[in-house]
């Protein structure tokens, strides 16, 4: 059966100024998308605009060209908000450095004035070290009681045991999408259960966010943090969702400039959020940039994107396990409604950095390595794999010339 | 442009493929030290048995990329039954060919390139014997910490002995 591909691919890459570079005389060759996203011209047009016409410190001056830097910060927040159905879009979406500050941000904000020695913080044993080490620390700190969800023999979460993990829970905390597996976990669901146990439910949307529509009711989500530059947007910004009265009673997370409301020698009172807790000035031009990638992600449309990411994913594991047969293994569900672009290869018993050494002569960018999920690498048995995570500007060729590289690896190593 | 052939010369896999001295000694008596990349999770276990100035046995374990792995075993083949000062100096030897800073190596944040020596000594390759084959890897930046995980480790532990 022929699916059709609501994205024409050969468009698409006309939009990304890095796809015409050549590595070592080949076309690049970018499946590393999970790391980081490459950038459409829009996105940097739209910061190249805003530095050449209208930068200013934002929330400070009363001059025209500051007044306007606020208003596309702020209204970069606004459409972000709206890109993942917040309910609230100009109170709820604090910009971060990136989803990893983010989940610090929860961790030590909303953990420590609602946690206490022997509480009960469940995570899953697929997490990124983002949403495992802050809430480690914080057990360091004061004393959690850590549980896991575990994975079953496909790379899922095994909820058979959902009920009895969460029971007692005050916060349930995990990824939406597997950085290493591709699986897409069912959120909603788990979301359900570790409501009904009274947790608050801590979303890593770092993932998801970039490749399939979200909406943060639908999801259940009480906070879900996400970066940039993984949905084709600037590094040094991400963002944390948090429903608003959750926000409201929480203390700033980094005191300074912007996120007080008055400052004694004896003390301060905060601002609200999301002000509260942005302290010092934010990343304006990258909100900006982050505005426009939204704009683009939404003008190819989400449901386009998930379409063809699915369509592009499906043929790799299908051409990976037929033309190289037992020599590969592929780490995490099959092609399927859960599956995402996120593929953790191992070929033969190469090791991942040397497989990523040859598809390097390719052009191909992988990424080698633990990809920050070193618990879930024991349970995989492995120390690194290298990781093919696909975009919206991939296709079938990319996957092609991933397999020659691959099939190189046999010829090196024998 | 360097090639793949520069960097997976043939002894290199050679001994990727059968890695000397592998394994570990009882410790102690024996002393043990790891050593992690924590870039690629990559992690050495070297077990030495040092006494009476010499090291007199070396093993090698733990998993990692061919260069790693081949380093490792590369050095344990050329350090077994010499004399410590020996050991210190083909460690030298070895710091200079990666381009790795005096000071450097052992300390895990540095990759080499920005710390090289000012004016680094030339180095007569002819007299490394097999460890030549990894002079290649220095056109690979990102892998000279591959190659020099288990010297880190062996310095580190050598260190460790001469201060116990």
């Amino acid at each position: 059966m022929t699916v059709h591909d609501p994205i024409d691919v050969e468009v698409i890459r006309k939009d990304f100024p890095l796809l015409t570079r050549t590595v070592h005389d080949r076309p690049i060759v970018y499946l590393d998308s999970a790391s980081s996203s490459l950038q459409p011209r829009q996105v940097l047009a739209a910061m190249d605009h805003y530095y050449e016409t209208t930068h200013a410190n934002v929330h400070r001056g009363v001059y025209a060209t500051a007044e306007g830097a606020t208003e596309l910060y702020e209204g970069a927040r606004r459409k972000v908000g709206q890109f993942i159905g917040a309910p609230d879009p100009k109170r709820e979406i604090v910009f971060t450095k990136n989803a990893t500050e983010a989940l610090n941000l929860v961790a030590n904000s909303w953990g420590r004035s609602n946690l206490a020695k022997g509480d009960v913080v469940v995570l899953t044993e697929m997490e990124h070290h983002a949403n495992m080490v802050p809430w480690l620390m914080l057990a360091e700190s004061i004393g959690l009681s850590l549980r896991y969800l575990p994975i079953d023999g496909q790379g899922r979460l095994d909820l058979s045991d959902l009920d009895r993990i969460v029971d007692g829970a005050k916060v349930v905390a995990l990824s939406a999408m597997s950085n290493v597996l591709g699986t897409i976990n069912p959120v909603p669901t788990i979301a359900e259960a570790a409501h009904r146990a009274g947790a608050v439910v801590v979303v890593d949307g770092a993932q998801s966010v970039p490749h399939l529509p979200t909406n943060v009711t639908a999801l259940g989500a009480d906070f879900l943090a996400f970066s940039a530059h993984k949905m084709e947007g600037p590094t040094g910004i991400g963002v944390l969702w948090g429903r608003a009265e959750l926000l409201a009673a929480m203390p700033p997370f980094l005191g300074g400039g912007g996120m007080i409301l008055d400052v004694s020698l004896e003390g301060f009172s905060p601002a609200e959020p999301p002000w509260r807790f942005e302290a010092g000035t934010p990343p304006i031009a990258e909100a900006v940039g982050l505005a426009a990638a939204v704009d683009y992600l939404t003008g190819v449309g989400m449901e386009h994107i998930v379409a063809h990411e699915r369509l592009i994913t499906t043929y790799a594991i299908e051409a990976l396990h037929e033309r190289l047969g037992p020599d590969c293994t592929i780490f995490g569900p099959p092609p399927g409604g859960d599956r995402g672009g996120v593929l953790s290869l191992a070929y033969r018993d190469v090791h991942a950095h040397d497989l990523a050494q040859v598809l390097d002569q390719f052009g191909v960018c992988v990424r080698p390595g633990h990809h920050c999920a070193k618990p879930l690498m024991r349970k995989l048995g492995v120390t690194a794999t290298a990781r093919a995570s696909i975009g919206l500007y991939n296709d079938e060729r990319d996957i092609d010339t991933l397999i020659e590289g691959l099939n190189h690896v046999g010829t090196v190593f024998g | 442009m360097p090639g793949l052939e520069d960097l997976y010369r043939e002894i290199i896999l050679d001994h990727y493929r059968s890695p000397r001295n592998r394994g570990e000694l009882p410790a102690p008596p024996a002393h043990r030290v790891e050593g992690f990349n924590p870039l690629c999770g990559d992690e050495v276990v070297v077990s030495l048995d040092v006494a009476n100035g010499q090291l007199r046995d070396i093993k090698l374990a733990g998993s990692g990329c061919s260069i790693s792995q081949s380093s490792g075993s590369l050095m344990s083949a050329a350090v077994k039954g010499k004399s410590l000062d020996e050991v210190r100096e083909l460690i030298r030897v070895f710091k200079t060919m990666m381009s790795v800073h005096e000071a450097s190596l052992g300390d895990d944040r540095t990759t080499g390139a920005e710390d090289a020596p000012a004016e680094p000594e030339p180095i007569d390759v002819s007299k490394m014997g097999e460890l030549a084959a990894l002079q290649g890897v220095v056109k690979f930046p990102v892998r000279i910490k591959c190659a020099t995980l288990s010297w880190n480790a062996l310095t580190q532990g050598l260190d460790e002995l001469a201060s116990a």
